[in-house]
This record gives structure tokens, C-alpha cells and sequence, in this order.
């Protein structure tokens, strides 16, 4: 039940004089086209002649080709735990799981596909992701002759990190470093310890 | 210069050719592509956009381009099409445009040199008795090419789009036909030569004359080519394409050719009709019949025509399309009220005799007859109710919800 003081009435405004004479209207709309038309100023001002110059990107939440991030040994931070082809509302992204050869995760990924064609860009699989291996890039200028050379598997997904990695660092430190780099002692399994809490 | 030459251009017949050769080239090869791309460049820049600039210097090489684009396309026709209109529905439209140029009268006369004293050749394709008649035929006969391309079509969109457009010819034909009556009861001929000759000499073009006549006719011949604000036959927020959606390379790129080339022709018989032609004072008069007198009348007559081309397009990106019933009520209870009120005060002023004496007699009435048509119009207008669009009276106010 809506109640009465939430109600708006809304009525059409009542045209004035030179709105129901149209003319004058016309001919101030004219103006305003025209205004435009002969501004050149402003036309060099807003138009990025694109391939030439490009747009200054945000580059934080920007949403374009992922990468596989790499920890500070420069192995796939990826653990195959298939939380990002879960989320896949586009069921874009392959993984085959394989046995670590390290001792600090179970499993990691000898295959890992993303089909960049089918993907839409949403940003889900970053969201998924428990060890923030997968990102998505500021990198968005993508081409290919042929729609196999826009699956990116691991190696080239691994590449775009080492392209990008300057322009966005990593948000999060690697957590799969555990007993290699000695840097954070964090269990394995429990990779959250690290988290206060009360 | 051979001698056959000299005699082939000093006839009517074979100088109508040469005409006909002339003016076919510029609107079709020359004219159309420049407007697509001055069309493609004026609206960019009235977006704060640059437009086509890749193609050659500042793009100019666009309309080749797409030339060559269109030509190598492939050229699909839908297997449930009547394929014999499918066909010639294009061929008709760019028929039809082309039609109307035969009687424009470009420069007047010219007189040859070699050419017995007196005698003298029409810059016109077709020096025709009936030339405003034919115009307006021409023009009418011009709504069977969007008809036949969506009736052929086999699809619902495109047989909206052409049943919309025939709607709106045929309520459009009405106000043109009127406001170009008010043009015929001032020269009392239906020679177009007759007109631009009769305007030239006493320089008193008919736009000063009859604006309300001229605003009738150039809003009807917006509506007859389709263009903005009238294109609701190829709506392309609710139609796809409207009655060339099922057209696709050369066939589609001939709709879209006419559709410009019937700007040209529109133009020009406002041009010659309510502008004077190709005079502009100062300029050579009706009886400069020197070569080059022809030619700068020529130039005269282009750029009018170009402006009046640059003034289609500064509306086109300007004004938002109008829904089908604002349409129809501005045809039939605004424009043809107008007209018959513009004729009946053009007639009274002949009947009376106060339209012969003298230029400014004729602009001293006429003045007063369409300011008090004007007035009229306000009247009328002031006192009458807001008409109905959308939400009718005896319905509820429209209630919202606040947003919280």
C-alpha cells in the first residue's frame, strides 16, 4: 500500500506562447545546432582521433582482457580451484586441473583457456577468484586474424600480467607463496589467517 | 569550332541534350555524393564530432569510397520478395527524382555568337508549357517508389515504413499543391522560365512576397523527400530501416542516391519558384544572354540551391522526428487551412487588381495580406484549446510515486 504523502502527481508543463507557435522553438534549436557547427574550438577540445591519441583510462576498475597474476616467484598464482568457470555467466573460461609440483597448493592449472571472443567482460571471475589470480586489465585494443587466436591460454594470459603488471600492480599479495619466499607464514588451506578476527 | 557543332548547339533540341547531360551529371555524379558527405560532415560537427576524415584530404574521398564499398557488396534478394518490384522499386525512385530536373530552368537564355540576331537557345532540358505541372506530377508520381519497395518487400517493417510514407505524401501533396498555386497566381503561367524571368525583372523575389506560400512549400518539400523531421518511413528506432530494410548494396545505395538527388530537385524548384531563379540583383538580367552571363547565372542558381540544400541538412540534425498524429495534424489543420487562407488572399488581391501596378504596390499588399493572415493565425491559435496528444482529458493525473 502506497501510502497518500508518497504520491506525486505529475501533470504535463503548460507550453508558453512561443512553444505553441513552434517557430520561434525551431529557430532557437537552430541556433543552438548551429552554435555547435561553427565551434571549433570545442570539437578539437572533446574529440580523441582515436588510434592516434587514446582516452585516459581509469585504470582500477577498468574492465578488459584478463591476465593470470604470477607470485613473487614468478609461478601461476592460480590454485585450479574452478571458482571463476563456476561464476562464468558465459562459460567462457576452460580449466584443467593438474597436481601441484610445489608443496604450497594441492593443485594448479596445466590448462587454463579463456575464449576472450565469448567473454563478456563482467568482471565476475576477478570477483570469485580466492587468491586473486585472475584480473581483469586496462588492455582493451584486442585483435586477432582468427577467433582460435582469441582463446588465450595459460602462457599468453600469463604474458598479458607481465605487460600490464606496471601500468596495475597486483591489488592483493600473492597468497600461494607460502614456504618459498618466507615472506608471509600463512598456512596452507587457510589462507585468511592473515585477516583479523575477532 | 566545327561547323555541326555551332548548329547542334544553336537548336533547342539537340542544346536540350547537352542540358540534359549537364545537369543529370552534376546531380547525380557530382551533387548527391557531395551532399551524403557535406551531410555525414555537418552533422558531425553539430555533435561536436569531426566526421569522415580518413578517406583523402579532410575526407573528401568518402562518397568514392563508399561508391566502391556498395558496388562490391553482395546483392541479396530475399527469397519471398516479388522480385520484379523488388527491382525496379530502386529504379523507379531515382527515376522519379531525376524527372523533375528536366524543368528547371538553370540560366535563362543564351544567345550564341554564330547564332541569327534575336534568337536565342533555353538552359532547360525541357522548355515544357505545363513545366509546374510536370513538377508537381513528377513529385507525386514519386511516393511509388517507397510503396513498391515495401510492398515488394514481403516484410512487416518495410510495409509499415511505405504505408506511413504514403500516408504522409498524399496529406503533404495538399499544402504544397497550395502554396505553389499562390506562386501561379502571381505569374499567372505555368512556365518556370516565365516565373524566374518575371522575378529577375523586377527583382522582387517571390519569398518577399508570399513568405507564408514559401514556408508551405518548403515544409511540404521537406515532408516529400522524406527527410527529418518526416522520415517516419524509414523510422529507424521503430521500423529497422523502414522500406529499404530488406535492400542491401547497389540497390540500397540507389534509395539512398534518390533520396538526395530529390533534395536537388525540391530545392530547385524552390529556388526558381519563391527565390528568383538564378537572379540576385546587381547580376545579369533576363536579358544578358552572353555565354558568360549564362555561366555566372548558373553559378547564381547552384548556390542558391546549395544553400537551400545546407538548410535541409541544419534542420535534419536539429529537429527531433515528429509522431505520426503530430504529423497529420500539422498537414490538416494547420499547413492546409494555411494554404487555402494564402490562396484565398492571393486571389482577392488579383480579383481586386492590387496585385499589377507596380513592384512595390505588389510587396505593399501582399505585406498587408499575409500579416493579416498572420494575425488570423494567431487568433485561431490563441483561442483555441491546446489539442489532445497522448493522455486524454477524462482520464486520472499521471500519479508516481516519490522516490524515497
Amino acid at each position: 500500500m502506497i501510502r497518500e504523502e508518497d504520491i506525486l502527481v505529475v501533470r504535463a508543463p503548460e507550453l508558453t506562447a512561443p512553444e505553441r507557435l513552434y517557430l520561434p522553438q525551431i529557430i532557437s534549436g537552430l541556433g543552438t545546432t548551429l552554435r555547435h557547427m561553427f565551434n571549433k574550438k570545442k570539437r578539437d577540445e572533446v574529440v580523441t582521433a582515436y588510434p592516434e591519441e587514446k582516452r585516459k583510462q581509469r585504470i582500477d576498475n577498468y574492465r578488459g582482457v584478463h591476465r593470470l597474476n604470477k607470485d613473487p616467484d614468478g609461478r601461476v598464482a592460480c590454485v585450479a580451484c574452478f571458482m571463476c568457470s563456476t561464476a562464468c555467466p558465459a562459460h567462457c573460461i576452460h580449466i584443467e586441473a593438474g597436481v601441484s609440483p610445489w608443496p604450497d597448493r594441492e593443485k594448479y592449472p596445466v590448462k587454463f583457456d579463456i575464449d576472450e571472443l565469448r567473454c563478456i567482460y563482467c568482471g565476475m571471475c576477478e570477483e570469485a577468484c580466492p587468491c586473486d589470480a585472475i584480473e581483469l586489465t586496462p588492455h582493451y585494443d584486442l585483435v586477432a586474424h582468427s577467433r582460435e587466436e582469441m582463446v588465450f591460454d595459460k602462457e599468453k594470459l600469463l604474458d598479458v600480467y607481465d605487460r600490464t603488471k606496471d601500468a596495475k600492480p597486483r591489488k592483493n599479495p600473492a597468497v600461494t607463496d607460502y614456504g618459498l619466499t618466507g615472506e608471509q607464514g600463512r598456512q596452507i588451506g587457510n589462507p585468511t589467517a592473515h585477516l583479523k578476527v575477532d | 569550332m566545327p561547323e555541326f557543332l555551332k548548329t547542334m548547339l544553336a537548336d533547342q533540341f539537340w542544346f536540350s541534350i547537352v542540358m540534359l547531360a549537364v545537369s543529370l551529371g552534376v546531380v547525380l555524379g557530382v551533387l548527391a555524393p557531395a551532399c551524403i558527405l557535406a551531410e555525414r560532415k555537418i552533422s558531425a560537427w553539430m555533435q561536436d564530432r569531426y566526421g569522415p576524415n580518413r578517406v583523402g584530404p579532410w575526407g573528401v574521398l568518402q562518397p568514392v569510397a563508399d561508391g566502391v564499398k556498395f558496388i562490391l557488396k553482395e546483392d541479396i534478394i530475399p527469397a519471398n520478395v516479388d522480385k520484379v518490384l523488388f527491382v525496379i522499386a530502386p529504379s523507379i525512385a531515382l527515376f522519379i527524382c531525376v524527372l523533375g530536373v528536366a524543368v528547371i530552368p538553370w540560366a535563362g537564355e543564351i544567345h550564341f555568337p554564330w547564332m541569327p540576331a534575336g534568337q536565342t537557345v533555353k538552359t532547360q532540358v525541357l522548355p515544357l508549357d505545363i513545366g509546374f505541372l510536370f513538377m508537381l506530377a513528377a513529385a507525386s508520381v514519386g511516393v511509388y517508389a517507397v510503396v513498391l519497395a515495401g510492398y515488394a518487400s514481403n516484410n512487416k517493417y518495410a510495409f509499415y515504413g511505405s504505408m506511413r510514407a504514403t500516408a504522409q505524401m498524399l496529406s503533404y501533396e495538399v499544402p504544397l499543391g497550395l502554396g505553389l498555386l499562390v506562386a501561379l497566381m502571381i505569374h499567372g503561367s505555368l512556365r518556370l522560365e516565365v516565373m524566374v524571368d518575371e522575378q529577375a525583372a523586377s527583382g522582387l523575389w517571390n519569398v518577399f512576397l508570399h513568405p507564408i506560400a514559401f514556408l508551405l512549400v518548403l515544409i511540404s518539400g521537406f515532408a516529400e523527400t522524406n527527410r527529418a523531421p518526416f522520415d517516419l518511413a524509414e523510422a529507424e528506432q521503430e521500423l529497422v530501416g523502414g522500406f529499404h530494410t530488406e535492400y542491401s548494396a547497389m540497390k540500397f545505395a540507389v534509395f539512398f542516391l534518390a533520396e538526395y538527388a530529390n533534395m536537388v530537385t525540391s530545392s530547385a524548384l524552390a529556388v526558381a519558384l519563391f527565390f528568383g531563379g538564378w537572379h540576385i540583383w546587381g547580376g545579369p538580367g533576363p536579358e544578358d544572354t552572353g555565354l558568360i552571363a549564362a555561366l555566372v547565372k548558373f553559378a547564381i542558381f547552384w548556390g542558391k540551391v546549395l544553400g537551400f540544400i545546407a538548410f535541409y541538412m541544419f534542420i535534419r540534425w536539429t529537429l527531433p522526428r515528429y509522431r505520426f498524429d503530430q504529423l497529420m495534424r500539422m498537414a490538416w489543420k494547420a499547413m492546409v487551412p494555411a494554404g487555402m487562407a494564402a490562396v484565398a488572399m492571393m486571389g482577392i488581391l488579383v480579383a481586386l487588381g492590387w496585385h499589377g501596378w507596380s513592384p512595390t504596390m505588389r510587396l505593399v499588399t501582399a505585406f498587408g495580406g499575409n500579416a493579416l493572415l498572420v494575425g488570423i493565425g494567431l487568433l485561431v491559435a490563441g483561442r483555441s484549446k491546446a489539442p489532445i496528444t497522448g493522455r486524454q482529458d477524462y482520464l486520472p493525473p499521471v500519479r508516481a510515486q516519490r522516490a524515497t
